[in-house]
């Protein structure tokens, strides 16, 4: 049993939202009755801010056959070792800052070459599908890793849903741009990344089952310091391709800009596969440390899922596309 | 002035030479109180938080011994000389720390991965680079060392600003996205070399100004 300290981002008890109302609205969004039921509960709807009504209550999930079996890191260090620049640099900075990224309320754009493009409140975006469980490893480009528990829905789904045009090659994903209330996007000399960050996916990639939308972890939704209301998590690649906060998702014929490649092309490919045959030179891509262990452990090609995803690479050069 | 008064001059007041070394050796004890968990321990990655605390502290006490020159011509206080050998063995003493924690707990002495490091990543080699002038340095300290190698000794010991550049180079390779921290140790650096380059120049200036004066 997991024992859990009180943290700041935590709602206080009054605004919790009773478990009957909770299980009401969720119960609401998944059967997606008619307007009319909408307005008679917006009443209803308008007490409880969107994400605080999912807040701190367990997820209901299923697990499933791509979880790992390897030992879990804690939920402690998956909430407090975090890279995400738009807190700031620092790897305490989005657990320290989290306050500073507004998730309510939280829209999501699906747009670009496909049939079905729509705008959706991040809970109408969710509800329509059952949460899994997945159990996987996290392989940061910087030589550590960890083991954590995502819950979440396969990103094949929106896909399927948003019914991409043949000319469609790329998904496009763009996070939060809010340099009011972000401080990493307002600082001055860091580097000249361009904010809001950006992502993108070959769409074969993005089709394939390991690739999940995640909207917890552990049996909770997420923290905003691990990318709250919903995130990416390619677990093949190294961790910064895992967009945080997705706003946008878009389907495009050219490979798309993603941050880390335009700020630094040669040392961050647009495919960043975890490769340790291709070198950083700043970090070994040979070795890892898994966080809580003391040695380094050698690092697998595809972070271990070669069996799942080499066929996706197929005849192509890693080395050149790194 | 006498010759009495001018070593009296030379030599710190009682106690200070003794007072910097235990300042100068603040961080390391601070460091390894954390390590024993102590505030708040070295957190979620305590090898790189290990790493990242070590090589601060020797890139500060770095600067610090490059600053005893300087800081002697600004104010005219002659004996600040006196402090120089040991604050530069103390950074020799960070530096080394640094480099056993990178080989000895992180590598974990997989002379594989460290050969590979050693070759294949710039930041490291220039990190060893320095390293290694600062060895040569420590190695010729002695008063010994000095009268045997008479000229050639100030010619060696230049090497420290070399160490420096090379010190911040290691920095800069390693600095991802936010280069606050390294910016300002390359503009103390650039400060306490530009003084030197300024002062050299001013003071020779005087000279020949001197001679060409009528007696």
């Amino acid at each position: 049993m997991l024992i859990r300290t009180r943290r700041r981002s935590d709602c206080s008890r009054s605004e919790i939202t009773p478990p009957e109302v909770y299980a009401l609205r969720r119960e609401f969004l998944r059967t997606g009755i008619g307007l009319g039921a909408g307005l008679a509960l917006g009443g209803l709807g308008m007490a409880l801010p969107a994400s605080a009504a999912l807040r701190g209550y367990p997820l209901e999930f299923e697990a499933s056959d791509f979880s790992t079996d390897e030992s879990k890191t804690s939920y402690d260090e998956v909430t407090s070792y975090n890279n995400f620049f738009e807190m700031g640099p620092g790897k305490g900075d989005p657990k320290t800052y989290a306050d500073q990224l507004k998730t309510d309320p939280w829209t999501i754009t699906v747009d670009g070459l496909c049939d079905n493009p729509g705008e959706y409140a991040v809970e109408d975006f969710i509800s329509p599908w059952s949460l899994e469980e997945r159990i996987y490893r996290m392989r940061c480009v910087e030589g550590w890793s960890m083991v954590i528990p995502w819950i979440g829905f396969e990103l094949n789904r929106i896909i399927e849903k948003a019914a991409p045009r043949s000319d469609a090659r790329y998904v496009a994903f763009e996070s939060i741009y809010d340099p009011d209330n972000l401080r990493g996007q307002r600082r001055r000399g860091s580097g000249g990344l361009e904010w809001p960050y950006t992502e993108g996916l070959r769409l074969d990639e993005a089709m394939h089952p390991l690739t999940i939308l995640s909207v917890g972890l552990y049996d909770e939704v997420l923290p905003n310091q691990n990318g709250a209301p919903i995130r990416l998590v390619v677990p093949w690649k190294y961790g910064f391709k895992s967009i945080k906060s997705i706003q946008h998702i878009r389907f495009v014929e050219e490979q798309p800009p993603t941050l880390w490649n335009q700020a630094q092309p040669d040392e961050y490919g647009f495919y960043s596969n975890v490769n340790p045959d291709v070198d950083h030179p700043r970090w070994s891509q040979r070795t890892e440390r898994r966080i809580g262990e003391f040695r380094r452990r050698r690092t697998e090609m595809f972070n271990g899922y070669g069996d799942e995803v080499a066929s996706l690479y197929e005849g192509m050069d890693l080395r050149e596309h790194f | 002035m006498t010759a009495t008064t001018r070593r009296a001059r030379a030599r710190p007041p009682t106690g200070v030479w003794w007072a910097v070394l235990m300042v100068a050796l603040l961080p390391a004890m601070w460091i390894g109180l954390r390590t024993l968990g102590w505030f708040g321990g070295l957190g979620v990655n305590p090898i790189e938080k290990l790493l990242e605390l070590s090589g601060t502290h020797a890139m500060i006490a770095l600067l610090v011994a490059l600053a005893v020159t300087p800081v002697r011509q600004m104010t005219g206080v002659v004996w600040i000389t006196r402090l120089r050998r040991m604050l530069g063995l103390v950074a020799f003493g960070y530096v080394t720390a640094h480099a056993l924690i990178w080989l000895g707990v992180d590598l974990f002495f997989d002379w594989e991965l460290v050969l590979y490091d050693l070759t294949e990543r710039p930041f490291v080699m220039v990190g060893f680079a320095a390293w290694v002038i600062l060895l040569m340095l420590t190695l010729t300290s002695t008063d010994g060392a000095q009268r045997w190698l008479k000229k050639r000794w100030v010619w060696l010991h230049r090497g420290v600003y070399m160490a420096g550049v090379l010190a911040v180079l290691h920095f800069l390779w390693l600095a991802r996205a936010d280069y606050a921290e390294v910016a300002l140790y390359a503009a103390i650096l650039a400060f306490l070399l530009g003084w030197r380059i300024v002062y050299r120049w001013q003071t020779r200036r005087r000279i020949h100004a001197h001679r060409r004066a009528p007696a």
